[in-house]
């Protein structure tokens, strides 16, 4: 009786902890099925190649709204390769102090750091665009106003270099001692044992930093929405005002009332920026497992 | 080797190392500088009455209690939606998944959810909680959708808890008799508690932290009344920044303000982190 009731219990247990992982997978489908549902009424008055290729953003335009999100998408572009620029070298050379060079006491200290960095608040971020990288640039380029792609790669850049830094570390900390000792036993100096030997070794897992850093930078909202310039219009160069897809659905959402072409429109932009991060992520996946395995 | 080519190998090997300990330093600056720059700018604001009272004269003076309330309701709201399911899933994955596809496929899905942008997370607030589900505009749809997002984070951080435990933990219980949800229950959560815990702190931590998730699901410029339920409508620290950095008519003069607001955000996330970083010091199964 007793036993049975045990039994009973253990079986349940296994069917409530099954239940709850299985949540993950219904939630990508939600976002599927009710991203893809109103991306699919966005289309049927919006031209997909309007949409994805059109070169005027203008959702209040006076006699038509025109929906074409290609500055938009240029924009995200530019201020996530502008952060890439930075984040990955400089995140590199960190990751390689604090597996290669750093003692231990070193290590403790700057890793909180860097956790520390990664727990700032977004909207921080972009308030400190607007406070103190914002008018250094506008400085710097003599620009009258210095929120633009170049301000919003800044700060993004500093957002994303935990991400770039811990999982390098990782990936670099993960080569078997065995292969610098081998190096250096055949007269290579430590710099040249760090990047001819280890870091190519290492090599997978700073990829799937970089395309982790990647997909950050490009579905992040809030830094950029206060630090780009938030103008939809066509950015020609890196001092341009500049308005990336997630900053448009952060500022034009609020705004419009709900079930309408423009709301429509609008997830269909959440739907896109959906599959790049989905894309980013599948192509990272494998590099990622291989770090997770190794580390 | 000549002797000058063996020279010249020692200065790059040199000033390699000055490089990559001079980009960790900078790191170190830059925290230093955001902390510092806000703590100077924010100080002069901060007192009891800036933390208890309600914004007023159109929030050109006043606290922001109301915001500190609707945040602290944020991220026990999100807590309380995904913290079960989180661990539950966690539980599953170490405990009783076996390597096949149907676990990679929840673990696939779980990597990808977590890099799904947080704006995407509000836009699917919207069109689930707000609307499918008819909670209107509320600190539960808010709360809800801060909940999904920190969901992958949640079943990672447990996952990896309860894999430190060692097997001998689970193999002890077992000999002893006890079933397996026993051996879960009894032998295998509380060593993996620090661990648990870590990772529901510093999701509190996101959670109060975020705007994105919440600008169409809830949040407000400014009420009046605090939240009375989770129907209500409500302000929140990081929406209120951002409020008063952006949008308000008189940017310049409520500027100080927003470094107040800054200062409290940043003080909240970061004593949650440091919480979260002693818990996992002073209880780490390697310690």
């Amino acid at each position: 009786m007793i036993f049975g009731l045990k039994k009973l219990t253990d079986r349940i247990a296994r069917v409530v902890f099954l239940f709850a992982a299985v949540i993950s997978v219904m939630v990508v489908l939600g976002i599927v099925l009710l991203l893809g549902k109103n991306t699919i009424l966005a289309l049927k008055t919006v031209p997909p190649a309007q949409l994805l290729f059109g070169t005027n953003w203008n959702p209040a335009g006076y006699t038509a709204a025109s929906y074409g999100s290609l500055p938009l998408l240029i924009s995200s572009a530019m201020v996530t390769v502008g952060a890439m620029a930075i984040a990955v070298p400089w995140g590199l050379l960190v990751a390689v102090y604090l597996s290669e060079v750093a003692t231990e006491r070193q290590r403790a200290f700057f890793k909180p750091i860097v956790e520390l960095l990664a727990a700032v608040p977004s909207v921080i971020y972009g308030f400190l665009g607007l406070v103190i990288t914002g008018p250094l640039v506008a400085r710097l380029t003599g620009q009258s106003s210095g929120l633009n792609a170049l301000n919003a790669s800044v700060i993004l850049a500093i957002m994303i270099l935990p991400t770039i830094i811990s999982i390098s570390d990782d990936a670099l900390k993960a080569v078997p001692r065995t292969y610098r000792e081998a190096a250096r036993a055949l007269g290579a100096t430590r710099w040249q044992t760090i990047w001819g030997v280890v870091a190519i070794a290492a090599r997978p897992g700073i990829v799937a930093a970089i395309m982790l850093g990647f997909g950050r930078a490009i579905g992040e909202t809030m830094a950029v929405l206060m630090a780009a310039g938030n103008a939809p219009a066509m950015p020609h160069s890196f001092l341009d005002p500049v308005r990336p897809l997630t900053a448009t659905i952060a500022i034009e959402l609020g705004e419009v009332p709900w079930n309408t072409e423009h709301y429509y429109v609008l997830f269909a932009l959440g739907f896109y920026l959906f599959l790049i991060t989905l894309l980013v992520n599948l192509i990272a996946e494998p590099f990622v497992k291989r770090v997770k395995e190794s580390a | 080797m000549t002797k000058s080519g063996l020279l010249l190998k020692k200065l790059a090997d040199r000033a390699g190392t000055g490089v990559v300990i001079l980009s960790a330093t900078l790191i170190a600056l830059v925290l230093g500088y955001i902390f510092s720059f806000i703590t100077l700018k924010g100080a002069g604001v901060l007192s009891w009455d800036f933390l208890t009272k309600p914004p007023m004269n159109n929030m050109t003076e006043g606290g922001i209690f109301p915001a500190i309330v609707g945040t602290f309701y944020l991220a026990v709201i999100s807590t309380i939606a995904s913290f079960p399911i989180g661990l539950g899933a966690g539980i599953y994955l170490a405990e009783y998944a076996s390597d096949n596809w149907f676990t990679r496929l929840i673990r696939s899905t779980t990597r990808n959810l977590g890099g799904i942008p947080s704006i995407v997370y509000g836009i699917f607030g919207v069109a689930l909680f707000v609307q499918l589900s008819r909670m209107g505009t509320s600190l539960l749809a808010s709360g809800l959708t801060l909940g999904l997002m920190n969901l992958p984070w949640l079943i990672t951080t447990s996952e990896e808890a309860l894999r430190q435990v060692p097997h001998s933990y689970r193999e002890g219980s077992l000999a002893l008799g006890a079933t397996k949800w026993q051996t879960i229950w009894k032998a295998v959560l509380p060593a993996a508690l620090p661990g648990i815990l870590t990772g529901m702190i510093l999701s509190m931590s996101r959670a109060m932290g975020e705007t994105a998730p919440i600008l169409f699901t809830g949040v407000v410029f400014y009420t009046p009344h605090l939240p009375t339920s989770p129907t209500s409508q409500f302000m929140a620290l990081p929406y209120h920044l951002y409020i008063l950095a952006t949008q308000h008519q008189n940017i310049e003069g409520v500027r100080p303000l927003a470094y107040g607001t800054a200062l409290v955000l940043v003080i909240l996330t970061f004593i949650l982190n440091l919480a979260a970083f002693f818990i996992r010091k002073r209880f780490s199964p390697k310690a």
